[in-house]
C-alpha cells in the first residue's frame, strides 16, 4: 500500500470515532425518552430489514470468483438457511452451511 | 421461561453468546490475513479491529485504501456500511435507554451484529426482564465474542499470507449472517420484510456506496410494520 503511515492512522481514527457515534447515536441521544408506538413497530423488523440485504449480493456475487454465481456457496447457502429456518439452532445452521461449502468445494474441486 | 436470577441471566448470555466466537473468528482471522497482505502492520490491524469493531466496514475501508480512493470517500463509504447500526442504537433504546451514560457509551462501543441480534431478540421475547438483567445479559453475549474478535484479528495478522485460500474464510460472513436471519422469520410480517430487503437490495446494488442497502432497509421496515398491522386487522376481524 503506497498510503502514508500518518493517512492509515488517521483513516482509522476516524472510522474508530465515526462508528461509534452511529452506534451511540440513539443509545447516547434519545437515553430514556420511551419511543412511540409505530416507531416500535417499525424497529421490531430492523435485523430482517438489514442482514437480508446484506449477505444477498454476497451470496450471488462472491468477490472470490470475481462476482460470477458459484455452486459450493449458493449450496451452503441454501443448506445454512433451512436448517436456521427448521431447527431454529444458529450453531446447527453456521456447522451445516460450513460442511455443504467445504465438502462441496472439495467434490468440485 | 423467564431468568429473573442476576447471575444466571449473565451466564445465559455467554452461552447465547459463545457460538458466535466460532464465526467471528475466522473473520477476524480473514481481516489479519487480509490487511497484512495489503500492507498494513500488525498494530494498524489490531488499531482497526479494537477501534471499529465492525468487520464488513474494514473490509470496505482496507478495500478502497488499496484501490488508494480519496480519504473522504473510503470514510463516508466505509461508514455508511455500519449506518445500519443507528437502527441498532434505535432499537435497543427502548429497552436499555434508562442505563447510566457509561454504560451506555459502553454498549455503543460493543453493539456489533451479534451482540445485538442477540439481545434484541431477548428483550422482545422476555419483555419483563429488568435493565440490571438486560445489562447482565448483553454483558454476557459480548464476553465471548469480543475477546475472539480481537485475538483472531492478532493471529491473522502475524500468521499473514500463511492461510491459503481454498479454506473459503470469505464464506464466513454470509454463512453467519443467513444463520442468524433464518430463525428470525418467525412470521409473514418478517419474511416479507426479508424478500424486500434482498429484492430491492439487488435491484438498488448501482447506487453507490452503499446507500441501495440502506434504501431497500428502510422500505423493508415499512413493510415489515405495514404486513405487522394488517395480520393483526384480520385476526381482529375473525374474532
Amino acid at each position: 500500500m503506497s498510503m502514508s503511515t500518518g493517512m492509515i492512522w488517521f483513516i482509522i481514527a476516524m472510522m474508530g470515532v465515526g462508528t461509534f457515534l452511529i452506534r451511540f447515536s440513539f443509545l447516547g441521544l434519545i437515553g430514556d425518552r420511551p419511543l412511540p408506538e409505530w416507531v416500535l413497530r417499525h424497529l421490531r423488523y430492523t435485523p430482517v430489514a438489514v442482514l437480508p440485504g446484506l449477505v444477498a449480493p454476497l451470496v450471488l456475487w462472491p468477490a472470490t470468483t470475481g462476482g460470477a454465481p458459484e455452486p459450493a456457496r449458493l449450496s451452503a447457502a441454501v443448506v445454512t438457511l433451512a436448517v436456521g429456518y427448521f431447527f431454529k439452532n444458529v450453531l446447527a445452521a453456521i456447522i451445516s452451511g460450513a460442511a455443504t461449502l467445504f465438502g462441496l468445494l472439495w467434490l468440485l474441486g | 421461561m423467564t431468568t429473573s436470577n442476576p447471575k444466571s441471566v449473565y451466564w445465559k448470555g455467554v452461552t447465547d453468546g459463545a457460538p458466535f466466537m466460532l464465526v467471528v473468528t475466522p473473520f477476524a482471522l480473514l481481516f489479519g490475513v487480509v490487511a497484512t497482505e495489503a500492507g498494513l502492520n500488525v498494530a494498524q490491524v489490531m488499531g482497526f479491529s479494537v477501534l471499529v469493531i465492525a468487520g464488513a466496514a474494514q473490509f470496505a475501508a482496507l478495500q478502497l485504501m488499496v484501490e488508494q480512493a480519496p480519504t473522504l470517500i473510503i470514510l463516508a463509504t466505509a461508514l455508511a456500511v455500519n449506518l445500519r447500526m443507528a437502527m441498532y442504537s434505535a432499537s435497543l433504546t427502548p429497552y436499555l435507554g434508562k442505563a447510566k451514560l457509561w454504560q451506555r457509551a459502553l454498549i455503543a462501543y460493543l453493539l456489533v451484529d451479534q451482540s445485538y441480534a442477540l439481545s434484541q431478540m431477548k428483550f422482545e421475547n422476555e419483555p419483563d426482564l429488568s435493565l440490571s438483567a438486560r445489562l447482565r445479559y448483553f454483558a454476557g453475549v459480548i464476553t465471548p465474542v469480543a475477546p475472539a474478535w480481537y485475538a483472531a484479528s492478532l493471529v491473522g495478522a502475524v500468521a499473514g499470507a500463511a492461510i491459503p485460500p481454498e479454506f473459503a474464510l470469505d464464506f464466513a460472513v454470509p454463512i453467519t449472517f443467513l444463520a442468524m436471519i433464518a430463525p428470525a422469520l418467525r412470521t409473514l410480517a418478517h419474511m416479507a420484510a426479508a424478500a424486500v430487503s434482498v429484492v430491492l437490495t439487488l435491484a438498488l446494488f448501482w447506487l453507490p456506496y452503499g446507500t441501495g442497502l440502506l434504501v431497500a432497509a428502510v422500505a423493508a421496515m415499512v413493510v415489515g410494520a405495514q404486513v405487522e398491522l394488517w395480520m393483526g386487522r384480520r385476526q381482529g376481524a375473525r374474532i
